[in-house]
Formats: C-alpha cells, sequence, structure tokens
C-alpha cells in the first residue's frame, strides 16, 4: 500500500437551508486517505458520513474548504469538469442499487464505459469481465428485476468498477440486503481492496464497518475518532 | 445508448406511452386537416380553374362568370377585337341558360351551356359524341337519369316554361349524342351543353334574350405571354366586361375564404399546442419518476448534455410516432369529411376541401417533430440541473 493520499480534506465545511434553517452538515472536516485504503466511515444518522462522500465523490461542493482527489482540486470544479472527473476516477453503489431497470446486467455494466467512449467490443469484454469477477458471470443477459438483491449490488460494484477508478465509493452497500447476501457483498469489498482497490464506504452495518482497515468516526458534522 | 436508454424508458410504462402517442395522433391528424383545410379549398380552387388551361375569363363588368343572368352582347364584336391581341391563342365563348323538358307529365329542369366544341373547356364526354351537329346535346348522368333517356334518344328541349299555363317556349328536338362530366359542376346539378348557335336559335323566341350574347369568355394566352398585362389590355379595349385572370380569382377566393382559413390554423395551432402539452406532461411526469434514477446517471459521470438528449429522444420519439399515426389518422378523416363536405348543394364537384399537399402534410410533420423537442427541452433541463447529492438525499428519505 503506498502512503501518497488519494484524498485529502482540509477544514471541510457544508451548509445547506433546510427550510428557514441552516444546517451545518459539515463543521471543518480534514481528512487524509492513503491510495489502496479501505475506510469505513461510522457515526449516527445525521451526522454528515453521507454529506462526506458526497464531497469526496464530487457529486456535492462544499461551503469552503478544500477537497483534493488523487492531487486534484476538485471543490470548485464546474460541472462539466466534475462529470467527466467523476466518469474517469470514481465508482459509485449506492444503497438502493439504481440499475436502469430495462437494461440488462452487462447493459448496466457497460453504462459508464459507453459514456467514456470506450468502443463495443471493447465494453462488452470489459462488463463480462467484471460480471466474472462479482461471481455473475452467468447472469449477463438477466434484467435487474430477474435478479436478488444481492446479485443487484453486484452488479451496481461491477458497474462502479467499469472505467476503472482510483476510487470506490459506497453508501450503505448493505443498507438493503439481509445479512447472508451483506456479507458476500463485505467479502467482495475485501477482494477488490485486496486487488488495489482505495474503497470508501459509509456504514451503519457493523461487520462492514470492522472489515475496514480504517474505521472514522464521525459526530455531529465532526471527525471525532479516526 | 441514449436512444436505447429513452426507448427504455418509454417501454416501461407501456399503456401510458401508448396513450400519449394516441393524444399525440390525435392533435397531429387535426393539425394535418386543418393544414389541409387551410390550403386546400385555395388549390384545389386554381388546379379547378387551371383544369383546361384558360388563363382568362371575362364577364359583365361588375360580375363574376356566372354570378348573374347578364350576358355579354355582340360576341362576333368581342371576338374580333380579342383576336387583335397576338397572345391570345384561344377564345372559348359560353352562353349559360336553363332548359326544361317534360317527361311523362313532369317539368325536368337542368341548366345548359351553349359552347363551341372545338374550344370548350366546360366538360369532358364521358361516353358517345360531342355536339357536333346542331341539333345534338350532351348530358350529365344525373340528367339522363331524371330523363330516362339513352344516348341515340331524341328529347324536345325547351329554353322558356311557364308553370301556369304549363307551356313551353323556345322548344327544340335535339338528339342525345352523349353523356359528359361537366368540370365546374355541382353534385346535385342537372346539366347539359348544346352548341352556342343552337342555344341562340332556342333563345330567339324569347325577347330579354334574343342575339349574339354569352355569358362568359374564356381565353388561352400564349405560354410567353404576360397575363395581367392580356388582362389590362382587354379591360382597356372592352369597358363593358370584367376580366378576371387566375390569379386575381385566387385573390378573390382568399378575400371570400380569409375567416375559415383564419379558423382552420387557429384549431390547428390549438391541435399543436395541446400535442405539445400533452408531450411535455408525459415526459416530466417520467422524469420526476426517475429522478433518482437520472441523478445516479450524473453521479457515475453522465454528463448533463447526454441526460439532456436522452429525455428529449423521449419526446422526439412520442411526437414522432404519434405523427407517423397522425397522419395516416388526418388523411382517413380528410377523405371522409371531404365526401360529406363535397356533396354541398351548389358545389363544384371538383373542389376538395381538404387537399393532401406533400409540403403542407412535411410542414405539419416537421412542426410536429420541433414541438417534441420543444417539449421534451424543459422536462430534460430540470433533470439534467437536479442536484445531484440533493436528489440522492431525498430519495434516500422517501
Amino acid at each position: 500500500m503506498s502512503e501518497s493520499p488519494i484524498i485529502s480534506l482540509r477544514d471541510v465545511r457544508r451548509d445547506y437551508a433546510l427550510g428557514a434553517e441552516r444546517v451545518h452538515a459539515l463543521q471543518g472536516v480534514s481528512l487524509d486517505v492513503v491510495r489502496g485504503d479501505y475506510v469505513a466511515i461510522v457515526g449516527p444518522s445525521g451526522c454528515g458520513k453521507s454529506t462526506l462522500l458526497n464531497l469526496i465523490g464530487v457529486i456535492d461542493q462544499p461551503t469552503s474548504g478544500t477537497v483534493t482527489i488523487d492531487g486534484k482540486r476538485v471543490d470548485d470544479m464546474s460541472d462539466r469538469e466534475a462529470t467527466q472527473f467523476r466518469l474517469r476516477n470514481i465508482g459509485f453503489v449506492f444503497q438502493r442499487f439504481y440499475l436502469m431497470p430495462i437494461l440488462s446486467a452487462l447493459e448496466n455494466v457497460a453504462l459508464p464505459m459507453a459514456e467514456a467512449g470506450v468502443p463495443k467490443d471493447e465494453r462488452v469484454k470489459r462488463a463480462t469481465g467484471l460480471l466474472t469477477y462479482v461471481w455473475l458471470g452467468n447472469r449477463q443477459r438477466h434484467r435487474p428485476s430477474e435478479m436478488s438483491g444481492g446479485e443487484q449490488q453486484r452488479v451496481a460494484i461491477a458497474r462502479a468498477l467499469a472505467n476503472q477508478p482510483k476510487l470506490l465509493l459506497a453508501d450503505e452497500p448493505t443498507g438493503e440486503l439481509d445479512a447472508k447476501t451483506g456479507t458476500e457483498i463485505i467479502a467482495l469489498f475485501q477482494r477488490l481492496n485486496n486487488d488495489g482497490t482505495t474503497i470508501v464506504v459509509v456504514t451503519h452495518d457493523e461487520e462492514l464497518a470492522s472489515a475496514a482497515r480504517r474505521k472514522i468516526h464521525m459526530r455531529d458534522g465532526r471527525v471525532v475518532d479516526g | 445508448m441514449r436512444a436505447v436508454l429513452a426507448k427504455a424508458s418509454l417501454v416501461r410504462h407501456r399503456a401510458r406511452t401508448m396513450l400519449a402517442i394516441l393524444g399525440v395522433a390525435i392533435a397531429a391528424a387535426m393539425l394535418l386537416d386543418m393544414v389541409m383545410l387551410a390550403t386546400g379549398m385555395r388549390e384545389s380552387f386554381r388546379q379547378l380553374l387551371l383544369t383546361r388551361g384558360f388563363q382568362l375569363r371575362l364577364s359583365p363588368k361588375g360580375t363574376l362568370p356566372f354570378d348573374t343572368d347578364a350576358t355579354i352582347g355582340d360576341v362576333a364584336g368581342v371576338m374580333s377585337t380579342l383576336r387583335r391581341n397576338s397572345d391570345i391563342r384561344e377564345i372559348s365563348p359560353v352562353l349559360g341558360g336553363s332548359i326544361h323538358i317534360a317527361v311523362g307529365g313532369r317539368d325536368v329542369s337542368a341548366s345548359i351551356l351553349g359552347i363551341d366544341p372545338k374550344v370548350q373547356g366546360d366538360y369532358e364526354v364521358l361516353s358517345g359524341n360531342d355536339v357536333t351537329a346542331a341539333n345534338a346535346i350532351v348530358v350529365n348522368a344525373r340528367l339522363l337519369g331524371e330523363l330516362r333517356s339513352k344516348i341515340g334518344d331524341t328529347i324536345s328541349v325547351s329554353t322558356g316554361y311557364d308553370p301556369q299555363t304549363r307551356s313551353y317556349s323556345g322548344q327544340r328536338a335535339l338528339v342525345v349524342t352523349g353523356t359528359v362530366r361537366f368540370i365546374y359542376g355541382a353534385s346535385d346539378q342537372s346539366a347539359a351543353a348544346v352548341r352556342r348557335e343552337t342555344l341562340q336559335e332556342m333563345n330567339a323566341q324569347l325577347p330579354t334574350r334574343a342575339g349574339d350574347r354569352a355569358s362568359l369568355f374564356m381565353i388561352r394566352v400564349r405560354d410567353s405571354a404576360n397575363v395581367e398585362a392580356t388582362r389590362h389590355w382587354i379591360e382597356s379595349q372592352l369597358p363593358n366586361v370584367s376580366a378576371l385572370s387566375i390569379a386575381t380569382a385566387i385573390a378573390q377566393v382568399d378575400q371570400r375564404l380569409s375567416y375559415f382559413r383564419q379558423l382552420s390554423l387557429i384549431l390547428g395551432a390549438v391541435s399543436l399546442f395541446v400535442g405539445f402539452l400533452l408531450v411535455t406532461t408525459l415526459v416530466t411526469v417520467s422524469v420526476n419518476e426517475r429522478a433518482g434514477e437520472i441523478a445516479v446517471l450524473r453521479a457515475i459521470g453522465v454528463s448533463r448534455s447526454h441526460v439532456i438528449e436522452q429525455i428529449v429522444v423521449e419526446g422526439v420519439f412520442i411526437s414522432l410516432l404519434g405523427a407517423i399515426i397522425g397522419l395516416a389518422l388526418g388523411l382517413a378523416t380528410a377523405r371522409y369529411l371531404n365526401s360529406i363536405l363535397s356533396a354541398f348543394p351548389g358545389l363544384p364537384m371538383a373542389i376538395d376541401f381538404f387537399l393532401f399537399q406533400p409540403r403542407a402534410a412535411w410542414s405539419a410533420l416537421g412542426l410536429l417533430i420541433a414541438s417534441g423537442i420543444g417539449a421534451g427541452v424543459y422536462p430534460a433541463f430540470r433533470a439534467a440541473s437536479l442536484p445531484i447529492a440533493e436528489t440522492l438525499r431525498k430519495e434516500a428519505i422517501a
């Protein structure tokens, strides 16, 4: 594992309006994550975990402070730059899978590659390889509705890996799965990390958090430990 | 991939998509019919006037052809004057009137034209022969049916009839030599034609219609001639006639039909707007339902422009399919409505209310597709502008 930080946050604040009130979701978070690490962000609901993950994933911008990913400032990127950055560098896994219901598993995995301009033959080859990697080599032509929750989440993980991202971010990836299926996802994340993928996961799942190399505890918009 | 995703989102709610396409098809059919109606009568009238290639029509001063019983006297003098102009190639004088024929104790009346068979432009012979002899008469199918006659029969035709005394005047025995279709005739009109000299002879017994007269002169000018200049020349030479070119006739028709055309255009615009609203509503509802999905697409790196394209494609797909179905539906309804309207009494059979003009149809189709693009643009921009993190947070709470 290399020690150069792939994620670096300095005094990051994120406020947003909630009706007439102003919510301080993050209050001066500073954090470094090194390349190849596997980090679990834990804490009670509303402590700012998902907000932190959104900032690292460049789908939100901080009110103040700096966010650097792989040596690049991402906190002041334009929408176009941020979109390209996400496409090439970041893989997202969501609690609700969010697969395109009418597309097959293979097409879902190939979707980000199509966006990145990967030729069709290459897309199919890579998507097939990724589905095999997540133990779904025999389910390529199936649609999400024909798959279990665990299988759908594994397709979502394969989709997140489609453009060989430097960083895999997961927001409660086991939140909608039963314990057995959740264990499969945890094993998959460990395997991915062992193969060199940097992973940041937000979770309430103790088992998933324990599988990470590092645990970051948050409370009231601040990192309190880790 | 955008087209695949657009198709996927439409296929997901098949029934809703089908209903929207049907709605657009009805709006498209209505739009097409209104476009056909707005331009159809004018174009059909123009084509009717041009059918036999006569570019000018002369009628008694201040009247339209056959608008009144007024006639132009001294036909030979008028012809002589007209022949002085080398641009005038052919002159066809027509004398209009009415005839009466006693059939089994009842009176059958019909309109009649006195023409010169060599240059006439009022009818086409369907069967038998034209009026080459002085005692020949050609009739349309309706009159032939009323007379219960056939080609070769001799009938007694009168130009005058007194219903009180049931007496006929200007009577002559004529042989039915053929059946014809009158180009400007109405479907409910019984009509016949004889040589103009024959009709003049029959009229000679009627003091008010006697003499060398014509109701109308139809004139062909040379291809290289300036029709309007010829028209002005005629009016300057013959002060007792009004010369009407196709352009001036159409201008008059335009004037008479302007309210009708405006109403068609307004109804067409309403149809277009209804189609636009329908597509906008459907795509907006669809986008709202897929807010989370769209936010995820944006999160995994799908660009704003590609999201917009995908959603606009949905709008275009609905509009295009609706337009194609609407085109067929519009043509079918136009045909049906045309058959009803064309049967109205007194209207020339050849006038079409709904005339299919490819250019107008493509324009309507183009307008619909443009409105489909427009309908997709608002929800597309709305979807592409969704704050990703905020949308995902709301979805998670929901």
